[in-house]
């Protein structure tokens, strides 16, 4: 029975159920027919999960994005990957915990792994910054990256942060500049990258390793120009309206491919990759394996041509030509 | 990202948050000095304060026709305009703010791009506005920068672009407006592999999504004194951190000191030393 360990309000039909499933299997003999209650419990919680998630609201989205218990960039690398070898190093500052750089292998191919860092425990967090990386994150990324394009090995990154840190030091040491360095670099990096948005895709913090020739998000991931409490925060004065703001903001998985800014959505398992890492990384290493093997085929060049002109298409606008007809570019959101 | 701060100038004397540009009235209260200026004065001072050289808002129309030559600017994607993808709506709807705004400003969108002269050398250049929805970056900024970028890099011209931003990327067009941060930079990126030059001004104030794009991507950063630049809103900071904020913080000074632009430029110097720049950099 897959458990959450700390359920969210919207969960409470899935909690009952769980803990009147959790009493019969306390049992220590029990009986023909609690075992049978047993099984028809299980079946509708696998029901009831089903359908609670099947309509979950953006905001709610935001809160499983952000559930403690959710597989981070260091799990994946764990559970899907054959090897890694940690590379530090910004050759500049310092090291930043909140992004993890380094060599891995997925089967046989070699690839360069880029990706945020929350940390689980309240140790890890604070020595990640809660995966809100600084300017020698975006460095040390931007270093391994080049690196990784050297020796034509493709580049995967993880994208899980809240926002690039906001912090003396951070504009200090160059947070807006080392962002526009990193989008700059990766549009013209020759070799194959794939970005998937795993937890929480924070506007520039995101972006700044978010440039690619795929970009994917797991089901519950969000992927937004500002955080929902930072839009509430402006549009309604107070960060309590950060629901609100998630519906306007169409940042799930439903709405990033409508607007062609997401190229796939891989699922998650019922209730949530918090529920069940190995599955999730099962999924995310069958998608990468999949992807990687299409674009190491591309040759290089091709491959820049076709970013560019994936990132050029995006945006949405009228242009009013001269006869006075107006047509209508990009995508656009469909009720 | 779009920021979450109406700029503020550390100056006790600036109560002039709220609203945008040059107040109307004869007289003009200085947000650096809190003197009282005669506007015409002003004017004729390119909005740069006589008595203490505190740089006032001007408009993208008002800084092209400072920087170009006489009648060389040339407008153009004009036509691209303003929609509302996500049907987006706080208080009001995007579309009807939109509507505001270009009534308000007698601009499009917050981006005035074309091509023009400076001292007869031929350039492609760009202004954003910080008065339209705070100068922030949705698709017809992105859009119209990176055609402006696209035909800098076709007629090897050297690149202006005059950011004004409080705003970063603009929330109303979600997901759109960040991706543009990408598109601007991978246009630069390709323009700067074809070799061109490109001069970014930073003016007050350069913000969130577009300080981490094209405003930090220039050959050559050059700043407006006392310009509140930088990637956090300051309120931000302060909220996340919880101490106070060291004097002259995100301002242009800060980020000489700091390394990350080339030269403080006073407004009426800026047009001859992005003509001696392009000078020093070839004809191109």
């Amino acid at each position: 029975m897959p458990s959450a360990a700390k359920g969210f309000e919207f969960e409470q039909p899935m909690l009952d159920i769980e803990t009147q499933l959790g009493e019969i299997e306390a049992a220590a003999n029990p009986s023909e027919e609690q075992q049978e209650l047993a099984r028809q419990l299980r079946r509708r919680w696998t029901d009831t999960t089903r359908e609670i998630y099947s309509k979950l609201t953006p905001w709610q989205v935001v809160q499983v994005s952000r559930h403690k218990d959710r597989p981070y960039t260091r799990d994946y690398l764990n559970l899907a990957f054959d090897e890694f070898i940690e590379l530090h190093g910004d050759k500049f500052f310092g090291d930043d915990r909140a992004l993890l750089t380094g060599f891995a292998k997925l089967g046989r191919q070699k690839v360069m792994v880029v990706g945020h860092q929350k940390g689980r425990t309240f140790k890890e967090r604070a020595a990640c910054h809660f995966g809100c990386a600084h300017p020698e994150g975006y460095r040390k990324a931007m270093a391994k990256m080049k690196l990784a394009e050297k020796y034509g090995i493709p580049i995967i990154c993880f994208i899980d942060t809240p926002g690039a840190y906001p912090g003396i030091g951070a504009e200090e040491r160059g947070q807006a500049q080392v962002i526009a360095e990193s989008m700059f670099l990766m549009s013209q990096l020759k070799t194959p990258i794939i970005c998937i948005v795993i937890g929480e895709g924070g506007s520039g913090g995101a972006l700044g390793i978010g440039v690619g020739d795929r970009i994917a998000m797991l089901q519950y991931a969000y992927y937004s120009v500002i955080s929902p409490e930072g839009c509430a925060g402006i549009l309604w004065k107070s960060h309590q309206h950060a629901p609100k703001a998630a519906d306007v903001l169409r940042f799930t998985s439903e709405h990033l491919p409508q607007l062609g800014v997401v190229d796939d959505v891989i699922e998650e398992p019922l209730g949530g990759a918090h529920r069940d890492h190995h599955q999730m990384a099962a999924r995310l290493k069958n998608y990468l394996a999949k992807t990687l093997e299409q674009l190491v085929k591309t040759d290089p060049e091709t491959l820049l041509e076709r970013r560019y002109d994936k990132f050029r298409k995006m945006g949405s606008y009228l242009e009013q030509l001269e006869d006075g007809t107006v047509s209508q570019h990009g995508y656009t959101f469909s009720v | 990202m779009a920021i979450v701060d109406t700029p503020k100038r550390t100056n006790p004397n600036t109560e002039e948050t709220k609203r945008r540009g040059i107040p109307e009235g004869l007289w003009i209260r200085c947000p650096g000095c809190g003197n009282s200026i005669y506007r015409k004065e002003l004017e004729k001072n390119l909005n740069v304060c006589p008595k203490c050289r505190y740089h006032n808002y001007v408009s993208a129309r008002e800084r092209i026709s400072q920087l170009l030559d006489e009648g060389t600017f040339e407008a153009y994607d004009e036509h691209v305009l303003p929609t509302d993808p996500l049907r987006f709506s706080d208080k009001k709807s995007y579309a009807e703010r939109l509507s505001a705004e270009q009534a308000r400003t007698g601009l499009t969108d917050a981006a005035l791009c074309g091509l023009g002269m400076i001292r007869a050398r031929r350039v492609a250049i760009a202004v954003t506005d910080s008065a339209f929805i705070m100068g922030s970056m949705g698709s017809v900024v992105g859009e119209r920068l990176t055609r402006l970028i696209e035909r800098a890099t076709e007629q090897s011209l050297p690149l202006i672009i005059v950011s004004g931003s409080g705003g970063g990327a603009r929330m109303h067009e979600g997901i759109l407006s960040l991706m543009q941060m990408a598109k601007v930079s991978a246009a630069l990126a390709r323009y700067h592999t074809a070799g061109g030059l490109y001069i970014s001004v930073l003016t007050n104030p350069t913000m969130g999504g577009v300080a981490a794009s094209f405003a930090s991507l220039g050959d050559l950063v050059f700043a407006e004194p006392k310009a509140l630049i930088g990637f956090a809103g300051p309120r931000t900071i302060k909220a996340t951190i919880k101490i106070e904020l060291p004097e002259g913080f995100q301002t242009s000074e800060f980020l000489l000191e700091h390394g990350y632009i080339d030269r403080i430029v006073e407004r009426f110097r800026l047009k001859t030393e992005i003509a001696a720049a392009i000078d020093y950099c070839g004809k191109r």
